[in-house]
């Protein structure tokens, strides 16, 4: 089999479907995005601490500092547009002794220098008052007002959808191995076939460096770095209001304590480096490292109401910045987007975007189509909003997730959308289903028998998230 | 959005919920409704067709359906409003509960009284903290019950069991009986938290090996699970290096513990005991929110149906009374756990009232003796060859013996 493509995008996460979306709006191109996985998000976009990060981190000068700032200033807009949930909540980063304030003191000047607003150091009788469940022994802290938390996943879903609004398609499954260059643009190899293209984008995340390396003989080396998380139970009352960061180390931002979006709470990351990097599975020293951490910021912390634990994989380029931009003729990349990758996305796809049509020569759009968010959660409504949602659409009085309170409207929304779930988990981070504290005991066979009739399937051909993770093996 | 009245709103249609309903009705209240989330009345006991229900009750053994569908006749027969596929989506601390269904939209209920009897769920694979992928294949015992039983599909064939509960063990037999392999039961504890006639009869039966202080502490596995490792632990439950064991396996099961569903009760304000993780109730059942009333498993995980349905008789009962304004007044003395008890229920009571007793063992004791005891004195004794976690002690108790006690009353376990 052969395909055609104007555009082909290598990696359907946060950078992908941002670029696709950008694409696929402004210019006439035909764009395609080829993903490995089953579904959109199922790297690091889907596994990382959500959080929208103001900017101090990176140092000056970089790409990741440049844009890290431009992101996180177009998240408002971006959000509120795709309809993701996304919150101004600020962050801390504490310092528990005169080492750190030295550290937090170099952040302030970094992130001035970066152009970041409202940075300030806040001493301990008032940040005590700010979040009385911090360790009492922290000195100080730098305070970050316009950092941010987000549900990375649901952003990419809403790119995806958007583009796939306007014309962007999807290919999953599509593992691309190789990139020749042809007269013409680019020939990506898979194992169903060639892909024919005019111009190749190159963002497969931890998989990006070896399509670099063919097509660039400035060589690049990829570490995957696991971050190890656990999350808890939605708590009546949130432990802290804001992001609280530790100093962070030369590994990473260090380990945070964050409300969700959702109101969970989120514990992690760790920094390990390992070989193999599509290994996300959590260990007990590192589950056990991060709740000892945790600790630092959180003395009273319990994992009674632990939900779940899982682990991401940091694309993290040996020289630790960015590598975007051209990497060969007609072929872009964006090649070690580690955090603040999640942040810097819809920065980094609104200029490369531009630099492809413009560089490609690619027409103006005539149509846009608007995008259409999912609307508020049943969970979310007001009783009077919950009665019309009822009204409008019956579906919504049957409910199916009793953690989450998901309706099965909901689930079959999930399943419709432009780029729907198409798997357990798929539905599993759209819409809720599953996602909270009996962690799917309850829904998951309905949810399996939702998924089998809206997508023409027997119950037992339904997978948690693709390929051979049947949730079934037979029929009595 | 429509607000009705009601006597009394019974949450949950399960055994519990049936019963409380059938003995209010039978107590006079005649303008009630029980609210169901499923499609169908029965609860849990719906995907439960083995037998060995309504021994203690009906001195015959049933089937999860069959002892449900005796509890239906009887309700039909009474005329009780059960509501099925009706989910209740928050009660306030004024008993008013909010519920949603696809036929009747949005509806608030303004209940004089209400008995909670939502029941309980499984403790999840995240709860343990157990590390490892997060591949398809890990269920929870009652999800993997509900494909088998009600779905007839099977989530796997090589099969390990952590946990011994009573739907693992149940799930193990099922699992074996439809063909599939299981290799193994493994449980934390030394002893197991099911009931003894359970392991003879589904593991011993079929010589499934029962690992006791073992535990699973990797789940491995990209797509569908592949193995996982069990390994032995002290006794501080902490592994033990070198003792690694791997299985090879398609299908983890978890049998892990109960855990009330008191979401609902927690919003309404109802104290919670962290003991039992239900709510604080009195010899009456009432929870500290007046008129508000817990029983079956959303008040404390019970070991048979039978003492379910006892319990919720007196539940329903009790609320009939509170709406006939003839609860029981006066003050109330404080029970407590104490050595090798744990989760006595009630956790008040009245003095002029006959009260049952009911708690699990906090572990095996063998000849030992329950004392009830209060201001230094013994009150009641109730003396087995052998008490475990996995079978719930019941200690009636007469009013006549709690005249003119003043302290806290003091359940503990005598070891010979």
């Amino acid at each position: 089999m052969q395909t055609y493509t104007d555009i082909l995008i290598i990696g359907a996460g946060v950078v992908g479907c941002a670029l696709a979306r950008e694409l696929s709006l402004r210019c006439a191109a035909d764009v395609l995005v080829a993903e490995r996985a089953c579904d959109v998000a199922e790297g690091a976009s889907k596994a990382n601490s959500g959080i929208v990060h103001a900017g101090f981190d990176a140092k000056p000068g970089t790409e990741k500092a440049r844009l890290n700032v431009m992101g996180a200033r177009m998240y408002p807009a971006v959000c509120a547009e795709l309809g993701v949930p996304y919150k101004q909540i600020g962050a801390l980063v504490v310092a528990f002794d005169e080492a750190d304030r030295s550290t937090i003191e170099k952040l302030l000047e970094q992130g001035e220098a970066n152009g970041v607003p409202g940075l300030r150091i806040v001493e301990h009788d008032e940040l005590m008052k700010m979040e009385p469940n911090l360790n009492p022994a922290a000195v100080c802290a730098l305070e970050a007002p316009t950092s941010g938390i987000v549900s990375p996943y649901e952003l990419v879903y809403a790119l995806a959808d958007h583009a796939a609004l306007n014309g962007a398609e999807f290919l999953f499954d599509t593992e691309v191995q190789g990139l020749i260059p042809t007269a013409e643009g680019w020939r990506a190899v898979t194992a169903d076939g060639d892909i024919l293209c005019r111009c190749v984008v190159n963002c497969a995340g931890i998989g990006s460096a070896v399509l670099h390396n063919q097509v660039s003989d400035r060589k690049v080396e990829l570490v995957a770095r696991r971050g190890q998380y656990d999350v808890l139970d939605h708590p009546e009352q949130p432990p802290f209001t804001r992001t609280m960061f530790q100093c962070p180390t030369k590994m990473g931002k260090g380990v945070l304590v964050s409300p969700t979006v959702h109101g969970n709470v989120l514990l992690g990351p760790t920094a390990e480096d390992i070989p193999d990097g599509r290994d996300v599975s959590t260990t007990a020293e590192g589950l056990a490292n991060v709740a000892e951490k945790v600790k630092l910021t959180w003395p009273g912390m319990s994992l009674r109401t632990a939900v779940t634990n899982f682990s991401g994989i940091r694309a993290h380029e040996v020289n630790g910045d960015f590598i975007v931009g051209k990497a060969a003729p007609h072929c872009w990349e964006a090649v070690g987007f580690e955090s603040p990758g999640l942040t810097s996305s819809p920065a980094l796809a609104a200029e490369m975007a531009q630099e492809i049509i413009a560089s490609e020569g690619f027409g103006p759009k005539e149509k846009i189509v608007p995008p259409q968010p999912k609307g508020k959660p049943f969970n979310e409504m007001t009783p009077e909003e919950q009665a019309e949602a009822v009204a409008r659409d019956p579906m919504n009085g049957q409910l199916i997730c009793r953690c989450e309170v998901v309706t099965e409207a909901e689930i079959r929304a999930a399943i419709r959308r432009p780029v729907g779930a198409r798997t357990v988990d798929g539905v599993k981070r759209r819409c809720r289903a599953g996602m909270g504290r009996c962690q799917g005991g309850f829904c998951a066979p309905r949810v399996v028998e939702i998924l089998a009739e809206e997508l023409g399937l027997p119950m037992t051909a339904i997978t948690k998230g693709g390929g051979e993770s049947r949730m079934l093996v037979g029929e009595i | 959005m429509n607000t009705i009245r009601k006597e009394l709103v019974i949450i949950g249609g399960g055994p519990a919920g049936l019963a409380a309903g059938i003995a209010a009705r039978e107590a006079g209240v005649e303008d009630l409704v029980i609210l169901e989330r499923e499609h169908e009345a029965g609860g849990i006991l719906r995907q439960c067709i083995h037998n060995g229900f309504g021994l203690h009750r009906y001195g015959e053994e049933l089937t999860g359906p069959e002892y449900a569908a005796r509890d239906i006749a009887k309700a039909e027969e009474l005329g009780l409003d059960i509501r099925c596929d009706t989910t209740v989506l928050s009660v306030d601390g004024d008993r008013r509960v909010t519920c949603v269904s696809r036929t009747d939209g949005l509806q608030i209920y303004e209940a004089g009284a209400i008995i909670l009897a939502m029941g309980c769920r499984e403790r999840p694979r995240g709860a343990l903290g157990t590390p490892g992928t997060r591949c398809a294949g890990v269920y929870t015992a009652g999800a993997a019950q509900k494909f088998v039983n009600l779905e007839g599909l099977m989530p796997g064939k090589r099969v390990v069991i952590l946990g011994s509960g009573d739907i693992g063990l149940i799930m193990a037999r099922r699992m074996t009986l439809q063909g599939a392999k299981v290799l193994a039961c493994v449980e934390l504890m030394p002893y197991s938290s099911g009931l003894n006639r359970n392991i003879v009869q589904c593991l011993q039966d079929y010589d499934i090996p029962l690992y006791l202080s073992h535990t699973v502490t990797d789940i491995r596995g990209r797509e569908r699970l592949e193995a996982v490792t069990v390994m032995e632990v002290d006794a501080k439950r902490r592994p033990i290096p070198g003792t690694e064991q791997v299985f090879e396996c398609d299908t983890l099961l978890l049998s892990v513990g109960l855990i009330p569903e008191n979401e609902l009760s927690q919003r309404a304000g109802v104290e919670l005991s962290p003991l039992t993780s239900g709510a604080v109730v009195d010899d009456t059942l009432q929870t500290s929110v007046p008129g508000v009333f817990a029983c079956g498993n959303v008040l404390h995980v019970h070991d048979l149906v039978d003492f379910v349905s006892d319990e919720s008789f007196r539940a329903g009962r009790a609320a009939a009374d509170y709406l006939k304004g003839q609860a029981p007044k006066g003050g109330t003395l404080a029970v407590r756990d104490g050595e090798g008890v744990r989760g006595v229920v009630p956790q008040k009571l009245h003095p002029d009232q006959d009260v049952t007793l009911m708690f699990r063992p906090a572990g095996v004791y063998k000849n030992a003796s329950v004392v009830v005891e209060a201001d230094g004195k013994e009150m009641a004794r109730k003396r087995a060859m052998i008490f475990t976690p996995g079978e719930m002690v019941a200690l009636p108790l007469k009013a006549e013996k709690l005249a003119g006690v003043t302290g806290d009353i003091t359940v503990r376990m005598e070891v010979r």
